[in-house]
């Protein structure tokens, strides 16, 4: 306690001013330290793709497959999205599968059996998920029943649910020609480059605004190269992935073209923007975290931690109204399986994989959307090898195992090395 | 110097299922003064600051903020009173950074945006004008804090918020003699600012360092509120173990031969 140094003005973090090198050191400190992210979904993603690319060359790395990945992996990505809200809280949801089922065969009976406009039948079918979604986080929130046994008990109940809905066996066709474009038709080539070119404008904009306002007011910042860095690689991404899109995709260009982005593309698109920027960007996201971290610390902050709880099982069950409206949108069809089987535990396993904790207080939406891929890519890759059913849900449910291992190791990794 | 105690705690109960923790607690503070609440492990102390705070609901018993009756019924209405804690066990989220922690359930914001430089600017000028300069970035998460630096940005989110009673539970207890050196010196200025800050430590070198008045809880009963010049060490020290001190720790009251503190053994059924 000498008088010398007592008080020194100015910010109390006093670092070297940033640089791409320092940047990366960091990035590497903390992977080291057990923060991975979503980097084994990006590998895996990586790996797969390029043992299917040398094992199937023409049939994985066509463009037609390329557009069909998207379609056969909107379902379980738009449900595992919804779940992330959920896991972020060390919560879980089983009977978000059914629940998408059920909303689905609520859209069916409202378009088909009914004669409703599809528009009607879409906000049934969410309203449908946002009743469901509450009647469970109050079971959980209010009466305190661990999330596993009251989301198990929808789990069955639902499936009966759907069984009723449809009539037992039969099926409920969707012909209505809106919800058949979702999951089945594609955008015009030009309006995929514009919404290309405003998504990554729009990124850039956001980044540099932020850049410049934490330079004006002397905060530490990431180095300008990074953040042009991550502009260029989002523009390349996109750019990749819309120009394959574009190809003609059709067998006989002469009877009918196929090309342009699948319309579930801009539609999860713009749901991860929305759900990125709730849990980033306000309170509301900040207080979920918050909760999923440390829920007595939460509620001395003043957090009505109640109220969280219902809320992330509203957004999870609406999320699944409309992974639903998807899948029966891609089958025309809703039948007593639409959302069972391998859905739930896919959607599950895709935000795991994507690098969302279940022990709560760590995960993006992005995760469900990598994760999402990395699901998409076994179940198309091992398909176009020929492999059964069964095998590949082997092959998912071990790739599940070793993301929730990942998960648990990193977990066990920053306790010892105090990162997190 | 007899000026309306800021915080007036009259006749507070509270028990857990059957054990009573509390009782007839009574406690004055004052603004400008460094409250020291002192007692054994158990004694009660924890749970007090918590009924302060709106945590625990109590049982009976009324509080006066600025003379005026008041409720307290969450750690929002605390908050609104001006009511700042520093808990034992701390209340920090270990997957949030340390400026998301200082402004956790009353985050800066513009329209509905997190305002993310701001609430960073002035966490920064918070930590610099504590002198706490052990931070390498104000966007580690805690779980990356040592136990110390964890206190200290804890003690710098009560500090936040422009409160009027800042009460810390054991602050120092996980402190090198460094840190221990600075959070006191810290707690000494707060109070010296005009805010009320009631300390609670085990240690009584720290105790007698920095308060102003020391209040006694032996189990779950407030044995003595003195002034700190009025009382030795032995005499605090014996408060705490039994309760009573001869005549000097109740000498303050004039009938201090029957109606004072309860013996130990009468009670001791109660608390374990
Ligand atoms: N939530 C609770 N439920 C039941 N009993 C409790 C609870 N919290 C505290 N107690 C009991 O109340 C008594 C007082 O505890 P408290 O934590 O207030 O003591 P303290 O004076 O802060 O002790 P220390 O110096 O060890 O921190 C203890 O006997 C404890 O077991
Ligand atoms: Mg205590």
């Amino acid at each position: 306690m000498t008088t010398t140094a007592v008080r020194k003005d100015g910010p109390a973090a006093v670092t070297p001013p940033p640089t791409v090198g320092g940047h990366a050191r960091t990035y590497l400190s903390r992977v080291r330290g057990g923060d991975v992210g979503a980097l084994p979904a990006v590998l895996g993603l990586i790996v797969l793709c390029t043992v299917f690319a040398i094992m199937r060359p023409s049939s994985f790395l066509s463009a037609g497959n390329f557009a069909n990945l998207f379609t056969q992996g909107a379902a379980v990505t738009l449900i595992a999205m919804g779940l992330v809200f959920v896991l972020l809280l060390g919560e879980i949801d089983l009977s978000a599968g059914f629940a998408s089922g059920v909303c689905a065969a609520v859209l069916a009976n409202v378009v088909t059996v009914l004669g409703y406009p599809w528009w009607v039948a879409v906000l049934a079918a969410i309203a449908t998920g946002v009743v469901i979604g509450t009647t469970l986080g109050m079971l959980v929130a209010k009466i305190g029943i661990p999330s596993f046994v009251v989301t198990l008990a929808g789990f069955l109940a639902f499936q009966g649910v759907v069984l009723l809905l449809v009539k037992e066996g039969t099926n409920i066709s969707v012909r209505d020609e809106v919800l058949v474009a979702i999951a089945n038709r594609n955008l015009a080539p030009t309006v995929g480059w514009a919404l290309t070119a405003v998504a990554v404008v729009g990124y850039a904009a956001v980044q540099l605004l932020r850049h410049r306002t934490r330079v004006a007011r002397g905060l530490i910042t990431d180095p300008i190269a990074v953040v042009a860095l991550r502009i260029g690689g989002l523009a390349v991404i996109l750019g990749t992935a819309v120009y394959v899109l574009n190809l003609e995709r059709s067998r006989n260009v002469l009877i009918s073209s196929l090309k342009g982005v699948p319309i579930v593309v801009p539609v999860i698109a713009v749901l991860l923007v929305i759900g990125t920027f709730v849990l980033q960007r306000t309170s509301y996201g900040r207080h979920i975290y918050a909760v999923g971290g440390n829920r007595e610390a939460a509620r001395r902050a003043g957090i009505e931690v109640d109220r969280i709880r219902i809320s992330v099982f509203m957004i999870c069950s609406s999320m699944a109204a409309i992974g639903g409206i998807v899948a029966a949108s891609r089958a025309n069809s809703v039948d007593p399986n639409t959302g069972g089987s391998n859905v739930l535990l896919y959607a599950v396993g895709a935000a795991v994989i994507g690098g969302t904790s279940l022990f709560g207080g760590k995960g993006r939406v992005l995760d469900a959307v990598l994760g999402g891929a990395v699901v998409a890519v076994i179940e198309n890759g091992m398909g176009l090898m020929g492999y059964s059913a069964g095998v590949k849900y082997v092959v998912t449910g071990v790739v599940l195992l070793l993301a929730a291992s990942v998960d648990a190791l990193s977990r066990r990794r920053a306790a010892a090395t105090g990162t997190r | 110097m007899s000026a309306t105690p800021l915080l007036e705690l009259r006749g507070i109960d509270k028990s857990f299922g059957p054990v009573q923790v509390l009782r007839d607690v009574a406690l004055t503070v004052h603004p400008g003064e460094v409250t020291a609440l002192v007692g054994d492990n158990g004694a009660g102390k924890s749970t007090l600051v918590k009924c302060i705070s709106g945590i625990h609901p109590i049982d009976a018993g009324e509080f006066l903020f600025n003379g005026e009756p008041v409720h307290i019924g969450s750690p929002r209405d605390a908050a609104t009173l001006g009511i700042e804690v520093v808990y034992q066990d701390l209340a920090l989220c270990d997957n949030l950074d340390i400026v998301q922690n200082m402004f956790l359930g009353r985050e800066k914001r513009s329209g509905i945006v997190l305002d993310e430089p701001t609430m960073e600017q002035l966490a920064a000028e918070t930590l610099a004008g504590l002198s706490i300069r052990t931070v390498t970035s104000l966007r580690q998460h805690v779980s990356s804090l040592s136990g110390g630096q964890r206190q200290t940005v804890a003690i710098a989110k009560a500090v936040l918020w422009n409160s009027k009673l800042v009460i810390l539970d054991e602050p120092t207890a996980a402190l090198g003699v460094a840190q221990t050196a600075q959070v006191l010196e810290l707690v000494r200025r707060l109070a010296d600012n005009g805010l009320a800050v009631v300390l609670i430590s085990h240690n009584m070198n720290d105790v007698f360092a920095v308060s102003d008045r020391i209040a006694a809880l032996y189990l779950g009963q407030m044995v003595a509120q003195v002034k700190t010049t009025d009382i030795t060490h032995a005499q605090v020290v014996e408060l705490i173990t039994a309760g009573r001190s001869g005549g000097l720790g109740l000498a303050t009251d004039p009938g201090s031969n029957g109606d004072g503190p309860q013996p130990a053994d009468s009670i001791s059924g109660g608390v374990r």
